[in-house]
């Protein structure tokens, strides 16, 4: 009984451990926040405001009034479906393209040099080029996210293919394993880590991306939802988003990794 | 068979191997040849960096002979195969398979036609069995020590019923008990199993308990085979009773001499 108490104390004495600091500082930094805005002249509203000011907004996310007058949720769930397709084309892309010049010397130096220079292209500079060339927003706006997720997918599966340790490579000689069981026992489970640590920087830079694409091209999503709240003068609208766009670029990141876990057994760290 | 003499199950004739081209070219095996007959034991002893290991793979089929050849049953080896199971120095399992999975893996990959799912999954436990692994079968091989994984590369060396066990130096990385410890069990497994033994070493003591024939190295580059030792010893062997048997002294003190005078230590270059 003594011991179990013990057990339980030591427990929550962890929890509290984990949890207060945070808690504390997110309250200190509100209060921070409270009496720099609180003066009449400030240009930003105070927390104890935005929550007044937004609190319709907080309490009726399914709200739908036609055209682009809908609730929080039907914006973030717009901008989430787009992150969704151009991510899941440049996860599929860009592992192919990866083991493609992390198995061949040859693919490797031919496209190599192009990637590390697409690469550092900024992904708001290709949305004019996509839309000449798909002449609509919404496809647009995918193929920015695709293009902005794809080149750390790419590099991270290659540098995993290349560093595969060659003990490996003779386990797969000893045995015979033909290329495909080789590419699905051996490649694919001994580049995990690399591969999930691209398609976590990946689905960040995705994010990042497609609240800019949005305010660009318009209709419904949270990128554009902020650029609106802009134009209406709305700032405390604006913080309101801003705080939804944190925490769920938060959660996406930590469904990577989980799954990354999930699918390396064990040996993917995150 | 094949109509061939015992002693010329496995073969190495003239194998030389030079690496590089030109002015970095550098000749590491000069000229190795070895007749190894069915069920005997060798063990290949040098200096670190005189080439054993090349010369294991080249049997292994891992790395080619730039000449001469290799002949298993009098079949020439070009590419490696399950009929040569290599027992790797740092047992080279797969990290994210389970104890059992990586010994499954070759069962599967080796028996896939000739065996029923129930009979590979028997016989993965039957060679897990042998070298005392199966209360670790769920285990991965970052949490067993690195005693056990030498016996699951062990196991899984043997669930190939290769006709000849290659071994790298395969308790090199072990302390001195465990080692031991994993040589009686090969020893207890060689005994039942019969298997064709080629193992590299750079224990004396090693050499001495568990081979029938030493080949001793010279030091490299342009390595061959110095001498060979007959090890007249009669099995099961026992370490402590070997300290004062005279043809056990005998062997041993000719390998020390050959490793510490005739082939002086070079300083790897």
């Amino acid at each position: 009984m003594r011991q179990r108490l013990h057990a339980l104390r030591a427990r929550a004495v962890h929890v509290a451990g984990v949890v207060l600091p945070p808690v504390v500082m997110l309250g200190l930094l509100g209060l921070v926040w409270q009496l720099l805005c609180s003066s009449p002249d400030a240009t930003l509203p105070p927390p104890s405001k935005v929550i007044t000011d937004t609190w319709e907004l907080i309490t009726h996310p399914f709200y739908d009034n036609g055209g682009n007058d809908k609730g929080l949720f039907w914006h973030l769930l717009a901008s989430l479906k787009r992150v969704a397709l151009g991510y899941s084309f440049a996860a599929i892309g860009g592992i192919a393209l990866g083991v493609l010049i992390g198995s061949s010397k040859w693919a490797m130096r031919a496209l190599d040099p192009l990637f590390q220079v697409l690469r550092t292209i900024p992904p708001l500079a290709w949305l004019p080029l996509s839309l000449a060339a798909f002449r609509d927003g919404q496809p647009s706006a995918i193929f920015v996210i695709f293009i902005t997720a794809i080149w750390p997918i790419i590099i991270n599966t290659a540098v995993g293919i290349r560093n595969i340790p060659q003990d490996y490579r003779n386990v797969a000689r000893v045995l015979r394993l033909n290329g495909v069981e080789f590419f699905a026992k051996i490649m694919l489970p001994a580049a995990a880590p690399y591969i999930f640590t691209g398609l976590r920087i990946g689905i960040g830079l995705s994010w990042l991306a497609i609240v800019a694409a949005e305010m660009l091209i318009g209709g419904v999503g949270i990128g554009f939802f902020i650029w609106d709240a802009w134009n209406s003068s709305l700032i405390s609208d604006i913080i309101l988003a801003l705080a939804y766009v944190g925490v769920i670029g938060f959660l996406l990141d930590r469904i990577v990794a989980f799954t990354g876990k999930l699918v390396g057994r064990g040996t993917v760290n995150v | 068979m094949n109509g061939k003499p015992v002693n010329e199950y496995l073969k190495i004739e003239h194998v030389c191997k030079t690496f590089g081209k030109g002015e970095t070219r550098s000749e590491v095996l000069r000229d190795i040849s070895l007749n190894v007959a069915k069920g005997e034991y060798i063990a290949i002893i040098g200096h670190s960096g005189c080439g054993k290991s090349t010369l294991l793979n080249i049997v292994a089929g891992l790395t080619d002979a730039t000449t001469g050849y290799v002949f298993l049953e009098g079949r020439e080896v070009h590419q490696p195969g399950p009929d040569r199971a290599v027992v790797f120095q740092n047992h080279s399992l797969l990290p994210w398979l389970t104890v059992y999975d990586n010994v499954r893996l070759a069962v599967d990959k080796i028996f896939s036609d000739r065996k029923s799912s129930a009979e590979r999954h028997e016989w993965t436990v039957r060679n897990l069995e042998l070298v005392h692994m199966t209360h670790a079968m769920k285990k991965r091989p970052g949490e067993i020590s690195g005693g056990m994984k030498q016996r699951v590369g062990i196991a899984r060396a043997l669930a190939m019923s290769p006709k000849v066990l290659l071994l790298d130096e395969p308790f090199g990385a072990l302390d001195a008990l465990t080692r031991a410890h994993l040589q009686e069990e090969v020893m207890k497994i060689h005994a039942e199993l019969g298997n064709t033994v080629l193992m590299i070493t750079h224990d004396v003591d090693e050499a001495v308990l568990l081979s029938d024939r030493i080949v001793m190295m010279t030091n490299g580059p342009a390595a061959h085979v110095g001498e060979l030792c007959e090890v007249a010893l009669a099995r099961p062997r026992n370490r402590l009773e070997l300290i004062g048997d005279s043809n056990y002294i005998g062997a041993r003190a000719r390998v020390l001499e050959f490793l510490h005078k005739k082939s002086h230590y070079v300083e790897a270059a």
